[in-house]
C-alpha cells in the first residue's frame, strides 16, 4: 500500500513521457496521493500497523532492503506533509506550455523522492531517495529559474553536493562503527556506537544534514534558490524536501547521543545564527520572494532548538516535549512556507512585480488574496490557532524543560530566550511586507489587479484549512507519535541490551548542559 | 454551568466565522449577527455571575507525559470581569450600529469585533498561563485588525503595525517569564496548582522569582501600555472610535492588570514581594504621571482620552505592584478601579465618538466649541463621564481611586504624592477638554452644523452614564467586584479624602479659569508644555533607536552575510575541498546534465563503499 504513494507519481511521469497532458497527470496523481496518504494515516491512527509495505532485498552483504513502510509516527506525519504540499504545488500556478512537461515531471519526481525518503525504513534508500529528489530540483532551477539561473543552480549544486557528501561520509562511518548486520533503521537503532567514534560521526551528521536544512553558516544557497525556482518547486523543496535533514537528525541522533552532546554549544551558536543573524538579513530584504526564502532559513533555527533540547536531555523520556515539538513545527512550517510561496507567485502574476516598494493597497483590489496571505503570514509569525504556534510554544517549553531554578540558565535556556527575540524579528519583516503589499493606497502596479478566482485560490485554501485544523487541534498530529510508555520501554530495552560503555579518560566534556530534571 | 461558559467563549468565534465565510457580502446581516452574539454572551455572563463557580478543561496538546490544557476557570474574579467585558462590549456593538452605518467594510468591522470578544473572553476565562498567552496573542491580533480597519490610510496601517510590534516586544518578556515561572513552580501552568509550590519557595530563590515576575510583568507593560512601551496606544486611536472605547480603554488594555491580579490570586502576593512589586508600582507611578502631563497638551479629543487611559492604567498597575508589600487588598483596589474605569472611560470614548460623528469626523477640539447647545444629551453624558474620571465624589471613579491612594499612602508615600499630583492634572486636562469642545461658541463649520446623534448611539451613552455614577455602589458592585475595603468597611473621610478633594478643586478650577473663552491654547508656547505636547520626544527617540539597532544592524548583517559568509568563507570552503573543487570547476563549463550526473554519482558511491569497502 505504501508503495502506491511512490508509484502514483512515477506512473504519472511515465504517462507524461508517453504523451499525456502533463498538467492533468500531475494534478490527478498528486490528488490520488493525497487521498491515499490521508487514508493510510487514518488507518495508522486507528491502530493498524501492517500496511502491506514493500521489502525487497537489494543487496545481501551488507543487507540493503528497498523497504517502504511507516517506521513510526514521525514518518506518517512527514508523509502527510509531503502529499498535502505536493497536491497544493501541483495545483499552483501555470507555466508556459512548452515547459509544462519538464515542470510537472520535476514536481512529480520531487514528490516521489520526498515520500520515498520519509517512508524508507532502510538507511540506504532513505539517503538515495533524497538524492534522487534533488536532481530535478536542481535541473528545474537551471532550466526554468529566474534571474541568474545558471549561477544559482551552480551554487545550489555546490552546497548540496557538499552537504550530501559530508553526510554520506558520516553515514558510512556510522554504519562501520555500529557494526550493524543490515542497514534497516530497526537493527541500526539497536546498535551502540563506540564513544570514541561518536564525536566525529555526530559532527559529520550535523554538517551534512545541516547544510541540507540551510543551517547557519551553510544557508546561502536557500534564499536565491527559492526566489529563482518556479513556485511549485520552491513550495515542495522549502516545504517538504528540506525537512529531510531534520528528519534524519531526529531519526539518527539516538545512535550518537554522547557525540551530539559534545557539540551542543556549537549547535546552539549555529541555530542562533539562523534565528538572529538570518533574521536580520531577512529584515533587510527588498523583494517578497527573497524575504520568504530567508524567513524559511530563519525558522529552521527553531527546529534546531528543539533538537538541541533533545540532545541536552540525552533521552526522549527526559524531555518528552522536544521531539513532538520539532515534528509539529516541521509540519507547520512546511505547510506555511508552501502557502506563502504559492501566494507570492499569485501576487507576481497579478501585479507583475515582487518589489515591496512597488506594491501597495492590494487588499482593496484583492481582499481574498489579502485574507489568505495574511493568514499564512500570521501563521508564519506564530499566531495561536494556526499550526506553527503550537509547534513553537512546545519548542520553547522543551527548551526550559531541563532548567533547575536553583541554577543559572544553561545553554539551552539562554538559546531559548534569545530565540524568543526571533518572534519580534519575524513580526517585523512579515508585517512590514504585508503593509507594503496590501495596505495603504493603491499604486500603479496594483490599480488594475483583480482578485483570485476560486480555482486559483484552491491550493491556498487547502493549506489554510490544514493550518487551522492542526493549529486548533494539534493532537490530531501529535497522536501519531509514540506514547510515553513506549518511549521508556524502548530506551530501557536499549540500555539493558547495550549498557553504555564507560567513558574513556580524556573525552571528559560530554556532560549535558544542563542536567535534565525528571 | 460549564456548558454555558464554553458557549460564552465560542459564541463570538462562531459568529466571526459565520461573518467571514457566510454573510461577508451582506453587511447588515453581519452587524445584526455580531450584536446578537454579544447580547447572548452578556446574558450568559450575568447568569454565571449569580451562579456557583465552575471549571472545566480538555487536553489541547500531548507530548509524552506532558500536556497543555485548554480550560475555563470561573471564579468570582473571572465571572465579574466577564460582566465588564461583555457589558461594555454589548454597548459598543450597539453604538457601532450607528457609528459605522455607512462604512464600506462594515462586515469586516463586525467580524473583527467578534474575534476580539472571543479573544478577550479567553483571557478572562483562562485556567492556565499557556491558554492565557494564546488568547493574549489573539487579542493583540484583533486589535491589529481593528486599528487597521481603514488600512488604505497610511497612518492607520502604520499604527496597526506599531501596536502589534510593541506588544510583541512585551510578549517576548512575558513568554520568558511564563517559562521561568513554570520551572520555578514545579512545572505547572495551571493557576489552580500554583499556590502550594509558591508558598513553599525557598528564600534562596527570591531573586529568580522576582525576575520571573518582572518578566511576566513585561507582558502587562506591552498590553496595558505602560512606560516605556506606552507609545502604541495613542497611535491606536487611528482605529474607529468605538474600537478605541472597547479595546483601547475598557478591556484589552486592562488585560495586563487582570493578568497580574490573576497571578496574585493564584500564587499569592508573596511572589511580588521585594524588588518585583516595587518596580511594578514605580512603573505604574511613572506612567500615570508622564501620561497625565502629556494629556494636558493634546488637541485631538481622542488623544486626550488615550493619554488619560494610560494615566489611569498607571494607577491600576501601581496598585497591583503595591500588593507585594500591602497584600491582596492593594490588588483588589486596582481591580476595582479597572471595573469603574471601564464604564466611565467607555462612556467618554463613545461620547467623543458621538461628537466626532456629529462634527463630520473632526477630531481637533479647537475646531469644536458650543456643542452643549447643539447636542445637550450627549454633552450631559460626557459631563458625567468627565466628573467620574476627575474622581468627583460620589461618582464611581472617586471611590476606586480613593482606595488606591490610601494603599499608596500607607505603603509607599512617594508614590502617593505622585498619585496626588496626577489627581490635580486629571481634572485640569479634562476641564480643558470639556470647556474647549462643549462650551463657548462653535469655531468651525462642523461644530456649527452638529446635531444630536440618533438613539442607537445615545442609548448606550445614557446607560454608561448611569453606570458611571452608580457602578461603585454595593448594589451592583457587590456581585461583580465584591472583595475590597470600600465594601467591607464603608467610607470614612480621612486625610486621603481631603487631599484628593483639594486636588480636584485645584485642577478643575485651574483648567476652567485658564481655558474658559479661549480659542487657542495659552500654554502652547511655554517650553515646558511644548515638551508635554511632543510627548517628551519619546516617539522620536524610539524611531531613532529602531533605525539604529534594527535597520542599520540588519543592513550590516546582510552585507556581511553576502560578502563574508556567502562570498568567502563557505563558498571558498566548498570550492577548495580537496578534489571536489576541481571536479566542480571542470563541470562548470559543461551542461546541466553533468551536474545531475554528479548527484547520481553520489548514489553509486554509496553502493560502492558499502558493498566493497568493508
Amino acid at each position: 500500500m505504501t508503495l502506491a504513494l511512490i508509484l502514483l507519481p512515477l506512473f504519472a511521469v511515465i504517462a507524461i513521457l508517453m504523451g499525456a497532458n502533463p498538467r492533468a497527470a500531475a494534478r490527478n496523481a498528486t490528488g490520488m496521493m493525497l487521498f491515499a496518504g490521508l487514508g493510510l494515516a487514518a488507518l495508522w491512527a486507528l491502530g493498524t500497523r501492517t500496511f502491506l509495505g514493500v521489502d525487497f532485498l537489494v543487496l545481501s552483504k551488507p543487507e540493503i532492503h528497498l523497504a517502504l513502510n511507516f517506521f513510526d509516527g514521525m514518518s506518517v506525519i512527514m508523509m502527510l506533509l509531503s502529499v498535502i504540499v505536493a497536491y497544493a504545488a501541483a495545483r499552483t500556478g501555470d507555466c508556459e506550455d512548452r515547459h509544462a512537461k519538464l515542470w510537472n515531471i520535476s514536481l512529480l519526481l520531487i514528490a516521489a523522492g520526498a515520500v520515498g525518503a520519509f517512508l524508507s525504513t532502510d538507511l540506504f534508500f532513505f539517503y538515495a531517495f533524497h538524492e534522487l529528489a534533488l536532481i530535478p530540483t536542481f535541473l528545474t532551477i537551471g532550466i526554468l529559474g529566474r534571474g541568474d539561473r545558471k549561477e544559482i543552480a551552480w551554487k545550489v549544486t555546490i552546497y548540496l553536493a557538499f552537504g550530501s557528501i559530508i553526510l554520506l561520509a558520516g553515514l558510512l562511518w556510522l554504519i562501520a562503527a555500529s557494526g550493524t548486520p543490515d542497514l534497516s533503521f530497526e537493527s541500526l537503532l539497536k546498535c551502540t556506537v563506540p564513544v570514541a567514534a561518536q564525536r566525529g560521526i555526530a559532527l559529520f551528521l550535523l554538517i551534512g544534514f545541516g547544510t541540507l536544512v540551510s543551517l547557519f553558516p551553510f544557508h546561502s544557497w536557500a534564499a536565491p534558490a527559492y526566489a529563482s525556482a518556479p513556485a511549485p518547486i520552491s513550495m515542495l523543496h522549502a516545504g517538504v524536501l528540506k525537512k529531510f535533514g531534520l528528519y534524519g537528525l531526529l531519526r539518527l541522533h539516538p545512535l550518537v547521543p554522547i557525540g551530539m552532546a559534545s557539540w551542543l554549544e556549537l549547535i546552539i551558536v549555529l541555530l542562533l545564527g539562523n534565528i538572529l543573524w538570518v533574521g536580520f538579513v531577512t529584515i533587510n530584504q527588498k523583494r517578497l520572494d527573497s524575504m520568504l526564502g530567508n524567513s524559511s532559513v530563519m525558522h529552521m533555527g527553531y527546529i534546531f532548538l528543539a533538537i538541541a533540547a533533545l540532545i541536552a536531555a540525552q533521552s526522549e523520556s527526559a524531555n518528552p516535549i522536544a521531539k513532538p515539538a520539532a515534528i509539529l513545527l516541521m509540519f507547520g512550517h512546511g505547510v506555511t512556507i508552501a502557502m506563502l510561496f504559492g501566494l507570492a507567485d499569485r501576487i507576481e502574476r497579478l501585479t507583475g512585480t515582487l518589489e515591496l516598494r512597488d506594491l501597495g493597497g492590494l487588499a482593496k483590489q484583492a481582499p481574498k488574496l489579502a485574507f489568505l496571505f495574511g493568514l499564512a503570514a500570521m501563521a508564519s509569525i506564530g499566531l495561536p490557532g494556526l499550526a506553527n504556534f503550537a509547534g513553537e510554544v512546545m519548542v520553547f517549553i522543551a527548551g526550559f524543560k531541563g532548567w533547575e531554578p536553583d541554577t543559572p540558565p544553561g545553554w539551552v535556556q539562554i538559546a531559548t530566550i534569545l530565540s524568543l527575540w526571533g518572534l519580534v524579528i519575524s513580526a517585523v519583516y512579515m508585517l512590514r511586507a504585508f503593509r507594503h503589499i496590501f495596505q495603504g493606497p493603491t499604486v500603479e502596479f496594483t490599480r488594475n489587479a483583480s482578485d483570485l478566482s476560486a480555482r486559483d485560490r484552491s491550493p491556498a485554501v487547502l493549506l489554510a484549512a490544514v493550518l487551522l485544523i492542526v493549529g486548533l487541534f494539534p493532537n490530531i498530529l501529535l497522536q501519531f507519535l509514540e506514547q510515553p510508555e513506549a518511549v521508556v520501554a524502548r530506551e530501557q530495552a536499549h540500555i539493558t541490551q547495550h549498557p553504555r560503555p564507560p567513558q574513556p579518560a580524556g573525552s571528559a566534556p560530554v556532560q549535558p548542559h544542563p542536567s535534565p530534571s525528571q | 454551568m460549564e456548558y454555558l461558559a464554553w458557549l460564552l467563549l465560542l459564541l463570538p468565534l462562531l459568529c466571526a466565522a459565520a461573518i467571514q465565510f457566510g454573510v461577508k457580502d451582506s453587511p447588515a446581516a453581519a452587524a445584526n449577527l455580531s450584536v446578537a452574539s454579544v447580547v447572548g454572551t452578556f446574558l450568559i455572563a450575568v447568569l454565571l455571575v449569580f451562579n456557583s463557580d465552575f471549571s472545566s478543561s480538555f487536553t489541547w496538546a500531548t507530548a509524552g507525559t506532558f500536556t497543555i490544557q485548554i480550560g475555563i476557570l470561573g471564579d468570582q474574579l473571572a465571572k465579574g470581569m466577564m460582566v465588564v467585558v461583555t457589558g461594555v462590549g454589548m454597548l459598543v456593538h450597539i453604538f457601532s450600529l450607528g457609528y459605522m452605518k455607512d462604512d464600506e467594510a462594515k462586515a469586516r468591522y463586525f467580524g473583527g469585533l467578534s474575534i476580539f470578544m472571543f479573544s478577550m473572553t479567553g483571557i478572562v476565562l483562562a485556567d492556565n498561563f499557556i491558554m492565557m498567552f494564546i488568547f493574549w496573542e489573539l487579542v493583540g491580533f484583533s486589535s491589529y485588525l481593528l486599528i487597521g480597519h481603514w488600512f488604505e490610510k497610511k497612518s492607520a496601517a502604520e499604527a496597526a503595525k506599531k501596536a502589534f510590534l510593541v506588544n510583541r516586544i512585551g510578549d517576548f518578556g512575558f513568554m520568558i517569564g511564563i517559562l521561568m515561572l513554570w520551572g520555578i513552580l514545579g512545572q505547572t501552568f495551571l493557576f489552580a496548582e500554583m499556590e502550594a509550590p509558591a508558598k513553599a519557595l525557598p528564600e534562596s530563590q527570591a531573586t529568580i522569582v522576582g525576575i520571573a515576575v518582572l518578566l511576566i510583568f513585561c507582558g502587562a507593560v506591552g498590553k496595558s501600555a505602560q512606560f516605556p512601551l506606552h507609545v502604541w496606544l495613542p497611535d491606536a486611536m487611528e482605529g474607529p472610535t468605538p474600537v478605541s472605547a472597547l479595546i483601547h480603554a475598557a478591556t484589552m488594555v486592562a488585560a495586563g492588570v487582570y493578568m497580574l491580579f490573576r497571578l496574585q490570586v493564584a500564587a499569592g502576593t508573596s511572589i511580588f514581594e521585594g524588588f518585583a512589586g516595587t518596580t511594578i508600582a514605580w512603573i505604574g507611578g511613572i506612567t500615570t504621571l508622564l501620561a497625565a502631563l502629556m494629556a494636558t497638551q493634546q488637541d485631538d479629543i481622542k488623544r486626550v482620552l488615550a493619554y488619560s487611559t494610560l494615566s489611569q492604567l498607571g494607577y491600576m498597575v501601581m496598585a497591583v505592584g503595591l500588593a507585594g508589600e500591602a497584600g491582596i487588598e492593594a490588588g483588589q483596589a486596582g481591580m476595582f478601579h479597572l471595573y469603574t474605569h471601564a464604564w466611565f472611560k467607555a462612556l467618554l470614548f463613545l461620547g467623543s465618538g458621538a461628537v466626532i460623528y456629529a462634527c463630520h469626523h473632526e477630531q481637533n477640539m479647537w475646531k469644536m466649541g458650543g456643542l452643549f447647545r447643539r447636542m445637550p444629551k450627549t454633552t450631559m453624558t460626557f459631563a458625567v463621564g468627565t466628573l467620574a474620571l476627575m474622581a468627583a465624589p460620589p461618582l464611581s471613579g472617586f471611590w476606586s481611586k480613593e482606595l488606591i491612594l490610601a494603599q499608596a499612602l500607607e505603603h509607599n508615600p512617594p508614590l502617593f504624592w505622585i498619585g496626588a499630583g496626577v489627581a490635580v492634572l486629571t481634572p485640569f486636562y479634562m476641564m480643558r477638554l470639556f470647556v474647549v469642545a462643549f462650551l463657548g461658541k462653535p469655531r468651525d463649520h462642523g461644530a456649527e452644523k452638529a446635531k444630536e446623534v440618533p438613539p442607537v448611539m445615545l442609548v448606550p451613552l445614557i446607560i454608561l452614564g448611569v453606570l458611571a455614577v452608580v457602578s461603585a455602589f454595593s448594589l451592583i458592585a457587590s456581585s461583580i467586584v465584591p472583595d475590597n475595603d470600600f465594601h467591607a468597611h464603608g467610607f470614612h473621610p480621612n486625610m486621603v479624602f481631603w487631599i484628593s478633594l483639594g486636588a480636584l478643586l485645584l485642577g478643575a478650577g485651574g483648567g476652567f479659569l485658564l481655558y474658559h473663552g479661549r480659542s487657542s491654547d495659552p500654554l502652547a508656547n511655554n517650553p515646558l508644555f511644548k515638551l508635554f505636547r511632543n510627548k517628551f520626544y519619546l516617539d522620536e527617540l524610539y524611531l531613532k533607536l529602531v533605525g539604529l539597532f534594527q535597520d542599520t544592524v540588519a543592513m550590516a548583517v546582510h552585507f556581511l552575510d553576502e560578502f563574508l559568509i556567502n562570498g568567502m568563507i563557505v563558498g571558498g570552503l566548498a570550492r577548495s575541498t580537496a578534489g571536489l573543487g576541481n571536479i566542480f570547476r571542470r563541470l562548470q563549463s559543461g551542461n546541466l546534465q553533468g551536474y545531475a550526473i554528479l548527484f547520481g554519482a553520489g548514489i553509486l558511491l554509496v553502493i560502492y563503499l558499502t558493498v566493497f569497502a568493508r
